[in-house]
């Protein structure tokens, strides 16, 4: 709760910047006010207060909530110069704390207007965002696209919630599991019905297959700093409230949905992978990889045991620091560049093709070191953070006697190393004539941290799965 | 007995469903931009009507709070859409989504 108090309130601060002109203040303030609020936010564990019936602010919550704030500070490490770009400095500011603020909500309701708001107040941030760089055309059919998708999204999400509490005359996620729990046999056919338009609902949000198709054209679109925001700390609150609902309100009614999470699980999978490894710009490409990944998560969801929420928390947290730091390299190695080259439709062709990270290695041991780092992890090589991830999401699913869907799951991530290692032989083993890359003060924070979060992770991932 | 419990609960179900799949089928078959986002529109009001004629069956006001929730989100939401979409079309000179075919391998 204080993490909502805190980043609501400084996203109102952002805006008074612009008024009272302390626009220069800003970005140290934001970098502060994160680190107050995870400390304040640590000191809310094992406290399990609930607030109006909205909200409970459980230990699921605070450890989301401080996975998502340590995303947030290494991103804003690495979006200073998109701030700095702009005019819209205190706009900006206000619209990413904001979109925070939804994240909170939606890892700690314990209803479902809450659910709707916070994912409403992240989504509609986002969708300004997205669309930030207004003259070029990609960012804006990426805002556009993503505003369709979403609202529509939320069409079915709604419809699902009206049908629940028709069936069950209420929004709150314990009335209504004590609801399922007396009427068991005899609940009213609509409630099935709203459950799955929930399902459809949700899935839109995490980018499940086959409700996937507007995230790589989304991702791509959108300023890169944006798209990590998306990949990373949007993914991590819709999945934290999607399994918040499936696995405690719905686990009752998991007959209705498990076979058909199953097959979403598998097509996920192979459908991320496989297109992954049929793109020619790596942006695309991590969105796909990042379609993927949701594949591999939704797998502990299907799961439903007790180790899903902490092997979700543990994946969640090793696949964002490993994007964060991927999409940083990317930013920093396209920007490099030049100005990347564009065609008269004014869209990138070239500039984030593979071909532009040859010899990294010899020109920026430090970028390519940390870049092959972070793609190990993706992929899921040990001694990383991402295998212990992938590990622990498959024994969860295995224990629950999922062995078909395992299997498909690692033949899934086999096919994942092929693509993560074309850009690591490019870095190594590729000449390139170009010159050294500068790379930015915080830029270097940032990826030394990623590296050492990685492998620390790595080698003490008990740190974390023992939180929950 | 108030004059939304004349007509039956189910009959409010069929038509908030019928509604449901015209805004559906309209995002998802039409090309004009402005009826896409009429088409949203249409999707959320009739999540409004089921939520106020389940509300009213019940006789709880649960249901009707939730409907100004929806009612303020979907504002919001085309404020920003319309904004997006004017965006749009000053870089193209169009409101037809076919010119939005930049993105793609």
């Amino acid at each position: 709760m204080k993490a909502l108090v805190l980043l609501s309130s400084l996203g109102v601060i952002a805006l008074l910047a612009e008024i009272f002109s302390f626009k220069k203040l800003m970005y140290p303030l934001v970098l502060l006010g994160l680190i107050t609020t995870f400390i304040l936010n640590l000191s809310d564990w094992d406290t399990n207060i609930t607030y109006y019936n909205m909200m409970r602010y459980d230990n699921y919550a605070v450890a989301f909530t401080s996975v998502i704030l340590v995303i947030a500070f290494l991103w804003f490490l690495m979006s200073e110069s998109f701030f700095k770009a702009s005019e819209n400095l205190t706009d900006h500011f206000a619209l990413i704390l904001f979109a925070l603020t939804g994240t909170v909500i939606m890892v700690s309701y314990t209803n479902m207007t809450m659910l709707f708001l916070g994912i409403e107040i992240l989504s509609i941030s986002m969708y300004i965002l997205a669309g930030s760089n207004k003259s070029d055309l990609a960012s804006n059919e990426s805002a556009f696209k993503y505003l369709i998708m979403g609202a529509f999204a939320t069409g079915f999400l709604l419809f699902g919630i009206a049908l629940i509490y028709g069936a069950t005359g209420s929004f709150d996620l314990t009335e209504i599991k004590v609801f399922i729990a007396s009427h068991q046999g005899n609940v009213p056919p609509i409630f099935y019905a709203g459950v799955l338009m929930m399902l459809v609902g949700l899935s839109f949000k995490v980018s499940a297959a086959p409700f996937h198709f507007w995230t790589p054209d989304v991702y791509q679109g959108a300023p890169t700093v944006i798209t990590a925001f998306m990949a990373t700390i949007v993914k991590t609150a819709a999945f934290a409230a999607f399994l918040r609902l499936f696995s405690t309100t719905f686990a009752n009614v998991s007959d209705t949905y498990v076979n058909i999470i199953w097959i979403m699980t598998a097509m996920t999978l192979m459908i991320g992978n496989i297109s992954a490894v049929l793109q020619t710009s790596t942006k695309r490409m991590l969105a796909y990889s990042s379609v993927a990944h949701a594949g591999y998560m939704l797998l502990a969801l299907l799961a439903g045991n007790s180790y899903s929420n902490s092997a979700v928390l543990f994946y969640t947290t090793a696949y964002s620091i490993g994007s964060i730091g991927t999409f940083c390299i990317l930013n920093i190695v396209t920007h490099s560049k030049g100005n990347p080259a564009r065609t008269t439709d004014g869209i990138q062709s070239g500039g984030d093709t593979v071909d532009s990270f040859n010899g990294l290695g010899k020109t920026n041991p430090l970028l390519a070191f940390v870049m092959t780092i972070a793609l190990l992890s993706l992929a899921g090589i040990p001694p990383t953070a991402g295998f212990f991830a992938k590990y622990y999401i498959f024994t969860a699913a295995f224990q629950s006697g999922y062995a078909g869907l395992v299997l498909i799951a690692i033949v899934a991530s086999l096919i994942g190393v092929y693509y993560y290692f074309r850009i690591i032989i490019a870095m190594y083993f590729k000449e390139s004539s170009d010159e050294v890359v500068v790379v930015q003060n915080n830029h270097q924070l940032l990826l030394i941290l990623v590296a050492v979060a990685i492998i620390a992770l790595g080698i003490f991932p008990d740190f974390i799965i023992r939180l929950l | 007995m108030s004059a939304i419990e004349v007509v039956p609960l189910n009959w409010y179900l069929m038509l908030s469903t019928i509604l449901f799949t015209i805004g559906v089928l309209g995002v998802l078959f039409r090309r004009n931009a402005i009826i896409i986002f009429m088409s949203i529109e249409l999707m959320l009001n009739a999540v409004n009507l089921l939520l106020v004629a389940f509300s009213s069956y019940l006789s709880d006001s649960k249901g009707q709070v939730f409907v100004f929730f929806i009612m303020a989100v979907a504002a919001a939401e085309v404020a920003v859409g319309l904004a997006i979409l004017m965006m749009v079309y000053r870089n193209t000179k169009s409101s037809d989504i076919n010119v939005l075919n930049k993105l793609k391998w």
